[in-house]
């Protein structure tokens, strides 16, 4: 049984980092404002959102299994003050500040209608925060930085990001040309 | 009966709206929505849930609906 | 500059009073009506419309507005209409004309904020005098708010977000001003000369008022003719007033051929035309129409206040290809262009900007028919 947890709330955190990282690209990419390649401008908005929001449910199981787990040794005050930790303070707290990020990007995206584009696109930026923290949490923190596949998964994922940022500024430098 | 109005001084001309409504908006040259009546924007009772995705969607809260 | 009307006894020219003293003794105190809504009444007998342009009848904005519990009365005399001259002669002329309209329409709102917006110059320095005048005279204090000089600054939305210390542009309707207006409140934005209308509907009654104009069209309106102004019965005839092709109703409005029908909605409707705020601008002789509308539609393209995209993108591109063919170096499908273009921006926007421009051009298109053929011939018969 704590195995299964440890288990669960390492692929949990894994794979919450990938759709991360698709929905980060895929905003990214999208906020440039011409469609991406044959893709209708909606399915991309589709895919960022429902990518954001499957991320923010997967680290939801990655806080509460890990609480659950007697081996990470993690207290409720983590979960949202972040750098308090006795085991790894420095990458716990990037993790912890990476979901305090993202619960704000979440919320105030929920309430899109209510918040306002001006209020929802400034709290939207934390996003540029919370992805890179998050994936430093991945690396430092996780058991796992050590293999080749996390290794190479975090890789391709900075790559996905960078690529999209890329993409974004030559067709904005094409624009304003 | 609910209309679809258009806030101008907000919309970007992203186009997202004409995927989602094709049948109610198209683009013009610049990429902002043509409606093919004019105006605020007559939905038909089987297009409201379509036109609800549209203003959900809209990258700037430029669309709202407005019950007849 | 000023002429009055030779066959009529003006109503709101004549008023004129260089003091408060003066105005008394020529009108007397301001005939309070005696509370909130009582006005309406008078105002819907009398047919009194709205004299900014867009000729809504009054009595109807300001039942609407009385329904409110905090409303605000909002004089408009921002005049940001090139060659109009009626509202700064107005407010010069007889300031407190206009200030008795305004406490009255306080006084049918229910209103307990006022604002008077118009363009720094005299016109603003007689009102602010004016109102030094009126200690114990207002129910309500009037603000006087400055108006800056471009088009669509007189605009309904745009004078609110000018009075609340924003950018003067128009805003998105979802919300009629009367019911979310300033600050949200119920807000009642009326012309200033509408507002001395007001006072003398007060003063001598709606079947007074009814005794000139037409029996749609009550009332007289000022006009401006090459920067002169003039008061004049609604329904005069045109002839009486200009010769030769004209563009009635401003920028916003529509070239006539000649000046045969009469000044008013009803009359001017056919010819897709309205009598707007009074202005108009009779073609100089020698002077090619397609060549003043080109200038004109190129005035109006930079007035854009560049908030709405097909405003912003089409403007332009209409006044581009419109001067094209005033240089008769446009393409041979000029004019389907030019239909196609102002298809596009009718009803496209926060404010009518770009309708009132798309009117412009295609009455230009129709007026100038002949002038059309012959400049994408290569030729202009000026």
């Amino acid at each position: 049984m704590t195995d299964a947890l440890w288990y669960l709330g390492r692929g949990t955190g894994v794979m919450a980092l990938v759709l991360l990282t698709i929905s980060v690209a895929l905003g990214v990419a999208a906020r440039s404002g011409e469609p991406l390649g044959p893709l209708p401008r909606f399915a991309v908005t589709a895919v960022h959102r429902n990518s954001g929001l499957i991320a923010s449910v997967l680290l939801v199981g990655h806080v509460v299994t890990l609480l659950l787990d007697p081996y990470a040794q993690l207290k409720l005050i983590d979960v949202l003050v972040p750098f308090l930790g006795t085991a790894e303070p420095f990458w716990l707290g990037l993790g912890t500040l990476g979901l305090d990020l993202l619960l704000a990007v979440v919320v105030t995206s929920l309430l899109r209608m209510r918040v306002g584009v001006r209020g929802w696109r400034a709290v939207h930026w934390v996003s540029y925060a919370a992805w890179p923290v998050s994936l430093l949490h991945t690396l430092g923190m996780g058991t796992d930085a050590a293999t080749p596949w996390l290794l190479a998964l975090s890789v391709l994922c900075f790559v996905a990001v960078a690529a999209a940022a890329v993409y974004r500024l030559t067709l904005r430098a094409e624009v304003s040309r | 009966m609910t209309t679809l109005h258009i806030d101008w001084t907000a919309c970007h001309g992203r186009g997202l709206c004409a995927e989602l409504l094709p049948e109610l908006l198209a683009t013009d040259p610049w990429g902002y929505p043509i409606a093919r009546t004019g105006g605020d924007v007559d939905v038909p009772a089987e297009l409201h849930a379509d036109a609800v995705t549209a203003t959900k969607f809209c990258p700037r809260l430029a669309l709202r609906l407005r019950a007849r | 500059m000023t002429t009055m009307d030779t066959r009529v006894q003006p109503r709101l020219l004549d008023a004129a009073a260089a003091d408060l003293g003066e105005h008394h003794r020529g009108h007397g105190p301001i005939p309070w009506q005696g509370g909130v809504g009582r006005m309406i009444g008078e105002l819907q007998s009398a047919g009194l419309t709205g004299r900014g342009g867009a000729g809504f009848p009054t009595w109807r904005k300001v039942a609407e507005v009385a329904t409110a519990a905090r409303a605000v009365v909002v004089a408009n005399g921002a005049e940001t209409e090139p060659g109009s001259r009626k509202d700064d002669t107005l407010l010069r002329r007889c300031p407190h004309l206009v200030l008795d309209g305004v406490q009255l329409l306080v006084e049918a709102t229910g209103a307990d904020e006022a604002y008077l917006y118009v363009k720094p110059g005299d016109a603003m320095a007689s009102v602010r005098h004016a109102l030094t005048e009126r200690h114990g005279w207002d129910r309500v204090a009037v603000r006087v708010v400055a108006a800056p000089n471009r088009f669509v600054a007189g605009e309904e939305s745009a004078v609110l977000a000018a009075i609340a210390g924003r950018p003067a542009r128009p805003a998105d309707k979802w919300l009629p001003v009367v019911h979310s207006g300033l600050r949200g409140r119920a807000t009642l934005v009326q012309n200033v000369e509408t507002c001395a209308h007001v006072a003398q509907i007060a003063r001598n009654g709606a079947r007074w008022f009814r005794g000139l104009g037409t029996r749609d069209e009550p009332g007289t309106m000022l006009v401006t003719v090459h920067g002169a102004v003039r008061e004049v019965p609604i329904g005069i005839a045109l002839s009486e007033l200009v010769t030769g092709p004209v563009l009635v109703g401003g920028y916003h409005g529509a070239w006539l051929s000649s000046p045969a029908p009469h000044l008013s909605r009803a009359a001017l409707a056919p010819f897709g035309a309205a009598p707007g705020a009074g202005v108009l601008h009779p073609l100089a002789p020698g002077r090619c129409g397609l060549v003043e509308t080109a200038a004109i539609t190129r005035y109006l393209a930079g007035e854009s206040a560049g908030q709405c995209g097909p405003c912003r993108n089409g403007l332009p591109a209409t006044a581009a290809l419109l001067s094209a063919l005033a240089d008769r170096t446009a393409p041979p499908d000029a004019v389907h262009r030019l239909d196609h273009l102002t298809g596009l921006v009718v009803g496209r926007g926060a404010c009518r900007h770009p309708d009132g421009t798309a009117r412009l051009i295609r009455s230009t298109l129709t007026v100038f028919g002949d002038e059309v053929r012959l400049h994408l011939a290569g030729r202009c018969s000026r």
